[in-house]
């Protein structure tokens, strides 16, 4: 038996992101990739959640196409979607602030290497 | 009667430039707030479901004792330092101006939502929304303060993530995000792995956001570039408010075997190393605002001490501290705040004879401190009693030496600078101030500032009725 069952490849893929991006947020010195790799993290908790809400053969939630088909048809939970949707608008809204900081800094110091910033601070 | 409760919270949003609405707002806030608890302390919790889906599937808002009481704390520290806020809006550009009062609204009214939903996620939603709100006001101090804030927006987005994937843990166990829903789901879900990680997942994540030691290390940098008013909210409220949401989480939602166990045992030690680091921390600094920072790292080492131990009498010293620290940090902050016009620095040195420059805002500065460190008549007396006499019955002897130990280096470092205010021989007031006898900050710095002070020996005078009527009913059943 291998060590993960191919159906739950997308919890692997969601961990990597992560991972990286947590990683990226520490080791990178430029304040840009910092913010780039947030939203790699972050995409990995909305990958986690999204796979949660899938089922083997699940089609679609939508009523008209189950009301064509028939009453017992498995589908996909929409609940976790519809709280992603709301975390991307979360994320999209940091990214935003988080990118009106950076150009305030940039304007400020002329650079966004975390090195050169806190030399800069420290004068 | 429902919906006045929920307006306000709603209207405070888009309420926008008026200067009064600023202020009124959270005034109105209060009010409801106040009617929203004595309605859940007399007839118990009270629910209102959003848009009419009963919960599970819907968002659901509950006023209970606990919620309701951290409700009103949040709405009458957001009353004064609106009122406080005015003379240095004044100072800069109106369209500044207005920004501040918007994302002070917006601050206000997320920080609102964390102590009133019932529903985990919707708790996520709000935490991003009153920490935008909190990135914008920071930033607006300039240059230092926006890198600051840049970092405190890197590292409260990873503990933001980190809480999101915990509660997809405990999704995908129970197949709720509903708390009340959850509480009775996980027992029967069982301790496996997937609720340790969650468990740990969100404990760390709402760590980060309170600043408890030793993941504090955004705090100080922001909080010291941040303008006055800003800083006088953000520190007293935001931490508090996150502590409450751990309290909430670990009490109320999860049952207490196994993984949440282990948690709060692991959380008594880095509480315990966090009240004495911060104590220790803030002794070496010299910037005032500095070392208010590293104290706050230390007093949430009390108050996630007192969560952990877990204790009734524990907890009702946790809760009492919450709302001592607010207020005396609030009005510690203040002080300073409305102090550098003049003395135009904030280090220890700068407050040499301070006192005789403006003594009412001085004497409110310590009595704050002194409630800090623990002395008799004010609010931080009482709230120590309280987790001493919990540690003591959860036969934790090293924490209630670690609780001793700090109150005394607290001492060290609060009367270091009461001495300077008192009994150093200052720069004497200049001669036009002396003649023309005008007050010594203005009115509407000094009103908030004495309230709170006043607040803080009231808490202490009154705590005993205030924990018989609403600490109590706060406490989970244990």
């Amino acid at each position: 038996m291998s060590l993960i069952a191919w159906g739950q490849l997308q919890y692997v893929l969601a961990a990597t992101l992560l991972l990286v991006g947590l990683y990226g947020m520490l080791v990178r010195a430029n304040f840009v990739r910092k913010l780039m790799a947030m939203n790699v993290m972050q995409v990995g908790v909305i990958v986690f959640f999204v796979s949660l809400a899938m089922r083997a053969g699940g089609t679609p939630p939508i009523e008209i196409e189950h009301q064509a088909a028939g009453t017992d048809v498995a589908y996909a939970n929409p609940l976790p979607h519809a709280l992603m949707l709301t975390a991307i608008v979360v994320s999209v809204s940091t990214t935003g602030v988080a990118l009106a900081l950076l150009i305030r800094i940039h304007r400020r110091f002329d650079t966004l290497d975390e090195a050169e910033l806190l030399d800069r601070l420290a004068e | 009667m429902i919906a006045a409760f929920v307006v306000p919270l709603v209207g405070q949003v888009s309420a926008r430039l008026a200067r009064g609405v600023t202020v009124v707002t959270p005034a109105v806030a209060l009010v409801c707030a106040v009617g929203a608890l004595r309605v859940a302390l007399d007839s118990g919790p009270w629910h209102y479901h959003l848009g009419g889906w009963a919960p599970p599937w819907g968002i659901e808002y509950v006023v209970d004792p606990l919620g309701g009481g951290m409700a009103v704390l949040v709405a009458l520290l957001a009353t004064l330092v609106a009122i406080y806020a005015g003379p240095y809006l004044r100072a800069v550009s109106p369209r500044r101006a207005a920004v501040f009062n918007s994302l002070f609204l917006l601050l206000t009214s997320g920080l609102l939502g964390i102590t009133l939903t019932g529903d985990l996620f919707n708790l996520y939603v709000f935490l991003e929304i009153s920490s935008l709100a909190a990135y914008g006001l920071l930033a607006s101090g300039g240059g230092r303060a926006v890198v600051a804030t840049f970092r405190y927006l890197l590292i409260g987005t990873i503990a933001a993530t980190f809480y999101l994937l915990g509660i997809g843990y405990l999704y995908a166990l129970t197949g709720t995000v509903n708390m009340a829903d959850l509480a009775m789901r996980l027992p029967a879900a069982g301790s496996g792995s997937a609720m340790t990680v969650g468990v740990v997942l969100i404990v760390v994540g709402l760590a980060i956001k309170m600043a408890v030691f030793p993941l504090h290390g955004w705090m100080p940098d922001a909080y010291t570039y941040a303008p006055p008013p800003v800083i006088m909210f953000i520190a007293a409220v935001m931490s508090k408010v996150s502590a409450y949401a751990l309290l909430r989480v670990l009490f109320f939602v999860l049952p207490p075997t196994g993984a949440v166990e282990t948690a709060l045992s692991v959380l008594s030690w880095v509480a315990a190393g966090g009240v004495l680091a911060g104590s220790v921390l803030a002794l070496a600094q010299t910037d005032v605002r500095r070392m208010l920072a590293y104290s706050s790292v230390g007093q949430m080492g009390y108050v996630v001490l007192g969560l952990s131990l877990g204790n009734a009498a524990a907890l009702t010293g946790a809760l009492l501290h919450i709302t001592g620290h607010a207020v005396a940090k609030a009005c510690l902050f203040g002080a300073v705040g409305s102090l550098p016009r003049e003395t135009a620095q904030a280090d220890v040195a700068g407050f040499a004879g301070a006192s005789r420059r403006a003594p009412l805002t001085m004497a409110a500065f310590t009595l704050a401190a002194l409630s800090l460190v623990g002395i008799p008549p004010t609010a931080g007396f009482f709230s120590k009693w309280y987790l001493l006499q919990g540690a003591l019955e959860a036969d934790a002897w090293p924490f209630a030496a670690v609780l001793l130990v700090s109150s005394l280096l607290s001492a060290v470092y609060f009367f270091r600078i009461i001495e300077r205010i008192y009994f150093a021989a200052g720069p004497a007031p200049a001669e036009s101030d002396r003649s023309r006898r005008r007050p010594e900050v203005s009115l509407r710095l000094l009103g908030p500032v004495l309230t709170l002070g006043a607040v803080v020996l009231l808490i202490g005078l009154f705590n005993g009725r205030l924990v018989t009527a609403v600490i109590r009913h706060a406490l989970p059943e244990l």
